[in-house]
């Protein structure tokens, strides 16, 4: 059983072809490094499988089912979580807040139906805990550093159970301490059976976490192999064309 | 547990500011603190403030800017703004006055009036949330829009006479709590003890009816703020649209109902508005949006979307109305009103620009 399949996904965005016929699986479990240049086509993909693009051409299944996502909330309800490059923070909004941003928790008083702020806080407090990270629920994020704010958008694909997780860039803009942190809660996601796409610039994070990587180059996929069976000069010359196709 | 499981609970646990130290950093609570200090001085400094005629001038006329506002608030929360609530105003207000005066009974013509003025809320916001263009222009064009419309209504003829329930409409708007007394010692009886005691009532406590509708809003407004999915969702619009999308709120829809709330409180502040002036001129609510604006932002609403509340949209009303009737009473031109609140929205945003400018530093 695949977590994930894509097959000849195509994306356009008026004149650019930003995605090519990519198609890939991805067991439960697995983590896969997801590289390639600037503007290679990472975030369009992880973000059609996270249900914010529909795509041009290509079928998607998850768990062997055939899937279309119209909204990030279908994905999500499928298993789906994604950390977005930009995070997607409200920085005008607690970190608990942005937490639960799209699925709030609610209690009612009679027949109205009121947020459950008290029931946020805490469950956002153990999700940092988790994470080993000092994060305060009831904090606006405008004032947090950037490993916080990491730390609230990983936290948000923490609510469910995830049975994929994606994650584009999140070791940007940390410190090397919080990058061993996010790179160690990966390794944890996959233990308890969770599959990751991790998409990174950072050769070392992908290899020292990664099951199998996957490059893209202009939209197209030009490798998709073990990470034992790769290295990161290959990988460097397939990223930047010097190589064709592996 | 370990020591360092410790320190990462307290961490966790502990909050940064305490609720006095956040009260000091909000600009509404200094609003609020001048206001007072300005009431306590008109009061001393003039006898024609501080009388229960003019401080009912002043609730009534703010009641009218506080209850825009409110509105107002949800829609530069989230990073908009109405200019058509003036027109809006004027034209819930010929809906209802030329309905009543047809006969129509205040139960048929106040929704109509309602409808009209959601109809152009909702215009505005498909237009701004769907076809995406800017709310500047598009309630721009709808501020000339439903003016025209509700001159059109007119006829051009002057109305004092609203029909069968003429004396409801003038009650509604014109009113005070002394009128709702007088009628429910007149339901349980002048002649018995109960009847007596609201007789009493309608002697001591004027307050105008309008006040009475912008209080109950803004504990509306206040509640929706805070407690609601609605209010998280304007928040989160305003901070930032884009994490707004990508995480699933119906941001369109979000953003289409704000514009319709902020019509419907315009309707709503146009037919008080009929019911006290007891007539309707196609002059009403003209530039009544610039007062609104000034007195949500005074009150401490950033323009740049992401922050307000209620509490400072009636704060502000409050503030701008008691300057206005204070130059009036002292004498002034009534031409320097304008200059005065200006003066005092440039402070305000001035406020914003400091706390900005520290930020930075930080
Ligand atoms: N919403 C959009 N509208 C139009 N074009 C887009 C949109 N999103 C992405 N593109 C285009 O699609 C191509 C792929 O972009 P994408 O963001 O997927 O690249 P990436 O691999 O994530 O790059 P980076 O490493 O810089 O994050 C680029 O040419 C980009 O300009
Ligand atoms: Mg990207």
């Amino acid at each position: 059983m695949s977590v994930l399949r894509l097959t000849d996904i195509s994306k356009r965005f008026g004149a650019i072809q930003a995605l090519n016929g990519i198609s890939l699986s991805i067991e439960p479990g697995e983590v896969i490094g997801l590289m390639g240049d600037n503007g290679a086509g990472k975030s369009t993909l992880v973000k059609i499988i996270a249900g914010n693009f529909r795509p041009t051409h290509g079928k998607m299944s998850v768990a062997d089912r055939e899937v279309e996502f119209h909204r990030p909330i279908e994905a999500r309800e499928n298993g789906v979580e994604i950390v977005y490059q930009d995070l997607a923070l409200c920085d005008n909004l607690t970190a608990a807040a942005n937490v639960f941003l799209g699925r709030e928790k609610y209690r009612w008083i009679g027949p109205i139906r009121i947020l459950d702020h008290a029931a946020m806080y805490k469950h956002a407090g153990g999700l940092f805990r988790e994470l080993k990270s000092e994060t305060r629920p009831r904090d606006l994020v405008k004032q947090m550093s950037g490993g916080q704010r990491q730390a609230v958008a990983i936290a948000r694909t923490m609510l469910s159970e995830a049975k994929l997780v994606l994650m584009d860039e999140p070791t940007a803009a940390i410190s090397v301490r919080q990058v061993a942190e996010v790179l160690t809660l990966i390794r944890h996601l996959r233990e308890r059976g969770v599959a990751v796409v991790l998409i990174s610039h950072r050769m070392p994070d992908v290899f020292a976490v990664a099951d199998r990587i996957v490059v893209l180059r202009r939209g197209t996929k030009v490798a998709d192999k073990a990470v034992s069976k790769s290295s990161p000069e290959e990988v460097t010359g397939l990223i930047t064309g010097a190589i064709e196709v592996a | 547990m370990s020591a360092i499981s410790t320190t990462l609970d307290e961490t966790i646990n502990r909050q940064t500011h305490g609720p006095i130290g956040q009260l000091l950093t909000k600009q509404t609570f200094w609003v609020f603190i001048a206001s007072i200090i300005a009431f306590a001085a008109l009061s001393l400094s003039t006898d024609v403030f501080f009388t229960p005629s003019n401080l009912f001038n002043v609730a009534r006329n703010c009641a009218f800017v506080g209850i825009i506002g409110l509105g107002m608030t949800a829609v530069i929360i989230t990073g908009g703004i109405d200019l058509s609530v003036g027109a809006i105003l004027a034209l819930s207000g010929m809906v209802v006055g030329m309905m009543m005066a047809a006969d129509y009974p205040i139960w048929i013509a106040a929704p109509c009036a309602l409808l009209a003025a959601m109809a152009c809320g909702f215009f505005n916001g498909v237009f701004i949330a769907y076809v995406r263009m800017p709310a500047f222009v598009v309630t721009l064009a709808m501020m000339s829009l439903a003016r025209s419309l509700a001159m059109v209504l007119s006829g051009n003829q002057m109305v004092y006479q609203f029909g069968v329930d003429h004396k409801k409409l003038v009650a509604l708007g014109g009113g005070s709590t002394a009128g709702w007394f007088t009628w429910l010692a007149d339901v349980v009886g002048t002649d018995t003890s109960l009847g007596a005691f609201f007789t009493r009532l309608s002697e001591l406590i004027y307050i105008p009816n309008p006040a009475i509708f912008l209080a109950i809003f803004a504990l509306i407004f206040g509640f929706a703020f805070r407690w609601t999915r609605w209010g998280r969702y304007i928040f989160a619009i305003g901070g930032n649209q884009k994490a707004a999308i990508l995480t699933g709120v119906p941001v369109r829809q979000i953003k289409t109902s704000v514009y319709v709330i902020s019509a419907l409180m315009a309707g709503i502040a146009g037919i008080l508005q009929v019911g006290w002036l007891g007539t309707i001129t196609t002059g009403m609510g003209l530039g009544m949006e610039l007062i609104v604006i000034a007195a949500v932002v005074i009150g401490g609403t950033n323009l740049a979307g992401g922050s307000g509340t209620a509490f400072g949209a009636v704060v502000g009303a409050v503030l701008i109305e008691m300057i206005r009737n204070s130059l009036t009473l002292l004498g002034i031109n009534p031409f320097w009103q304008g200059t005065f609140v200006g003066a005092f929205i440039l402070i305000a945003v001035l406020f914003d620009s400091v706390k900005k400018l520290k930020q930075d530093e930080e």
